[in-house]
C-alpha cells in the first residue's frame, strides 16, 4: 500500500469539494423547480421560495391533471415515443446488420451512398418544400417517419456488430442457417446493451425534440409536450384549464409553470440511471470509426 | 467463349443472390428511407439559384437574376443575415472555447477521485441535464435567471445587490446562453474522455511513480498524451461544425430583447424562410452554410493529419 503525501490528500478534498459543488450546480435547477411546483402561491409571490417548498400542496399538478389539452400532449407524447424507438431500431437494425458481411456486393458503394447523408444536408426549406410535397405536413406521421434513422446510430450498432466473433455467424452459416435466422438468433440476444443504448438515444431525442412540430405540424391536437410546454413558457397560447383559472394570478402562474416542467422532465429522469452502464459503452462505440 | 464465361458469372450471380438476397431485402427499407428524406430534399436546392413561385414546379421556375446568384448576393446584403452569420460564428466560437475544455478537465477530476461509489453517483448526477430538452432548460434558466422571481437574483437582491437582467441583455444573455451549453454538455461530454483514460496502460503511471513523478506530472505527461488522440478528433469535429449548431438551443432560448445578438442561421431560415415563405432567399443560405461547412470539415480533418494525428476519416 501506497502511503500518500500530506499535498495529495489536500488535493484529494479539493476534488472530492470541486465534485461536490458541480453536482449541487445540476440538482439545485431541479430542486428550485420542485419546490416552486408544490409550494403556495402567497409564498410564491413574495419571492420566499429557495429549495425547500412553502406552504406544501399539490395544487398545481392537480390543476395540471385537468387539463384537457395538457393530457393529450402528455399521452400523445408518450405514444410517439414507444413507436418511434420501436421502429427506429428496427430500421436501424436492418441497415447494420448486412454491412458487416464483407462479401457483400456493392457494400462499398452502400457505405458511400450512407456517409454521404452525414456530411451534405439539404437544409431546412428543400426538407420543409419534400414534406409538403409528400403531403405530410400537419400529418401525424411527420413526427415519425422522416427521423426515424439516425445514421450516426446506425453507425454504433455497426461497430457493436464487428465487435461479435465472425466465428458465431460463420458456424452458422455453414450449418445452413439464413441470414434472417443469423440476425434474429444470435445477433439480436447477443446485442441488448447496444439495443438498450439506441432504445434510449431514440427516445430521448423524440420525447425531447420540438423543432419537427414546430416547423411541420399546424394542427394542436399534434402538438408535442415540448412543443407545447415552449408556447406556454413563452405565453404563446395557455393551456385551457389554466388560463381559466390560473394564469391570471402570477403566483399560481409560476407553480403551474413548474409542475408541468416537472411532469415532462420526470419520465426520462426516472429511466436514465438504470441505462447507464449500457450508454456509456455505446457512446464510445461511436466514438471509434473504422 | 465469351458467350459461355457470360453464362458462368450469370450463374454465379443466381447462386450469390439465392445466399445473399436477404441482406439487400433488408437494405432495402433504410437505403429507400435515406432516398427519399436525405437525398430527394436536394432537388429542392435548386430553388436557390430560381425564383420560387407556389404553383411552378421546380424545374420550370425561371432563373433568378444574376447568373442565377440574386439570392446568395440578397442575403449577405441582408442585415439580419449578416448578424445571423456573426451570431453563429461567435457563439460557436465561445462555446468551442469554453465548452470544449469542460468536459476533459471534469473527466481528469473525476479520475482523480478515488472513492468509486461517489464517483459514481457524481456521474450519474453530471449525465443528467443531457436528458433535459432545450425547452426545459430554458424554463429553469428562467427559473433561476428571472429579474423578479429568479432564484439567483432573489439571492443578490437579499444580499442588498441589484437585480442583474441575465437573460434579457445582450451581454449576459451570452453568458447564460454559454454557460447553459456547458451545464448540459460537461458530463455527458466526459464519458468519452474517461473511456479514453480507461485505456491508458496501468504501467505507465507505476514507471512514473517508480521515477518520482506527482500526481500532476502523471496526469500532464501520462493521462493528457494518452488522451490527445480523442481530443484531436473531437476538436476537429467542433471545428468542422463551427458554422453549423442546432436549432433547437438557440431558438428555445431567444426572446425579442436579444435577437441582435441571439439570432444564428438556423433561426434566421426559419423565421425568414418557413414563418415569412422567402424560401429562395434562405435556401440560398442553407445551401451556403452546408457548403462551407462541409469545406471547414474538410480543412479540419487535411490540417489534422498534416500534424501527423489520426484524421477523423
Amino acid at each position: 500500500m501506497k502511503i500518500k503525501s500530506n499535498a495529495d490528500r489536500a488535493w484529494d478534498v479539493v476534488f472530492v469539494i470541486f465534485c461536490l459543488l458541480v453536482s449541487a450546480m445540476c440538482v439545485i435547477p431541479m430542486l428550485n423547480l420542485l419546490a416552486k411546483s408544490l409550494s403556495g402561491t402567497e409564498f410564491l409571490v413574495r419571492n420566499e421560495v429557495y429549495l425547500l417548498p412553502k406552504g406544501f400542496n399539490f395544487n398545481a399538478y392537480s390543476t395540471v391533471l385537468k387539463d384537457p389539452k395538457y393530457i393529450r400532449a402528455f399521452f400523445w407524447t408518450v405514444f410517439l415515443t414507444i413507436v418511434c424507438t420501436i421502429l427506429s431500431l428496427t430500421m436501424t437494425t436492418l441497415c447494420a446488420f448486412p454491412l458487416i458481411f464483407e462479401n457483400l456486393k456493392g457494400r462499398k458503394a452502400i457505405n458511400i451512398f450512407i456517409t454521404i447523408t452525414m456530411f451534405f444536408n439539404a437544409g431546412t426549406i428543400p426538407n420543409y418544400l419534400l414534406m409538403q410535397k409528400l403531403h405530410l405536413l400537419s400529418n401525424p406521421l411527420v413526427l415519425i417517419i422522416p427521423g426515424v434513422m439516425s445514421v450516426y446510430n446506425m453507425i454504433i450498432m455497426r461497430s457493436f456488430f464487428y465487435g461479435i466473433p465472425d466465428s458465431l455467424r460463420e458456424s452458422a452459416e455453414i450449418d445452413g442457417a439464413t441470414f434472417f435466422k443469423i440476425l434474429v438468433l444470435i445477433y439480436l440476444p447477443l446485442s441488448k446493451p447496444v439495443m438498450a443504448t439506441l432504445a434510449l438515444f431514440y427516445a430521448v431525442g423524440r420525447w425531447n425534440g420540438y423543432s419537427d412540430a414546430l416547423m411541420y405540424m399546424r394542427d394542436d391536437r399534434f402538438y408535442t409536450l415540448q412543443l407545447l410546454l415552449y408556447n406556454i413558457i413563452n405565453n404563446i397560447n395557455q393551456v385551457e384549464v389554466a388560463t381559466q383559472e390560473g394564469f391570471s394570478s402570477p403566483g399560481l402562474s409560476a407553480s403551474l409553470k413548474a409542475a408541468i416542467v416537472m411532469f415532462s422532465t420526470v419520465p426520462i429522469l426516472c429511466i436514465y440511471p438504470f441505462l447507464q452502464k449500457y450508454f456509456i459503452h455505446g457512446v464510445t462505440l461511436g466514438a471509434v470509426k473504422e | 467463349m465469351a458467350n459461355n464465361s457470360g453464362k458462368k458469372s450469370k450463374v454465379k450471380f443466381g447462386v450469390y443472390m439465392k445466399k445473399y438476397w436477404q441482406l439487400y431485402a433488408m437494405l432495402f427499407l433504410p437505403l429507400t428511407y435515406l432516398l427519399i428524406f436525405k437525398y430527394a430534399p436536394m432537388i429542392y436546392v435548386q430553388i436557390a439559384f430560381k425564383k420560387y413561385s407556389l404553383v411552378k414546379s421546380v424545374w420550370e421556375l425561371p432563373l433568378a437574376g444574376n447568373h442565377g446568384f440574386e439570392y446568395f448576393i440578397a442575403a449577405f446584403k441582408n442585415n439580419d443575415f449578416k448578424y445571423a452569420l456573426r451570431n453563429t460564428l461567435t457563439l460557436n466560437l465561445l462555446d468551442l472555447f469554453f465548452g470544449f475544455p469542460a468536459p476533459i478537465i471534469f473527466a481528469l477530476i473525476l479520475n482523480e477521485l478515488c472513492f468509486v461509489k461517489f464517483k459514481k453517483v457524481v456521474q450519474t448526477i453530471a449525465y443528467m441535464p443531457h436528458f433535459l430538452s432545450w425547452v426545459i432548460i430554458y424554463s429553469l434558466a428562467l427559473q433561476l435567471l428571472a429579474p423578479n422571481d429568479g432564484l439567483v437574483n432573489m439571492i443578490i437582491k437579499n444580499f442588498g445587490g441589484e437585480a442583474i437582467p441575465f437573460l434579457n441583455d445582450a451581454t449576459h444573455w451570452i453568458g447564460s446562453y454559454i454557460g447553459f451549453g456547458i451545464w448540459q454538455n460537461f458530463g455527458w461530454g466526459s464519458i468519452i474522455y474517461l473511456a479514453a483514460i480507461a485505456g491508458i496502460n496501468p504501467e505507465l503511471y507505476e514507471a512514473a511513480a517508480v521515477d518520482g513523478a506527482g500526481r500532476f506530472r502523471k496526469i500532464w505527461h501520462i493521462t493528457l498524451p494518452g488522451i490527445k488522440p480523442t481530443i484531436v478528433v473531437l476538436l476537429i469535429m467542433s471545428l468542422g461544425n463551427i458554422l453549423g449548431g442546432g436549432f433547437d438551443r438557440p431558438f428555445a432560448f431567444q426572446n425579442n430583447l436579444v435577437m441582435r445578438v441571439a439570432d444564428v442561421i438556423a433561426t434566421f431560415v426559419y423565421r425568414v424562410g418557413i414563418k415569412g415563405l422567402q424560401f429562395s432567399l434562405t435556401t440560398a443560405v442553407g445551401l451556403f452554410q452546408s457548403v462551407v461547412g462541409v469545406f471547414f470539415l474538410l480543412m479540419a480533418n487535411f490540417i489534422s493529419r498534416r500534424l501527423g494525428e489520426r484524421g477523423i476519416w
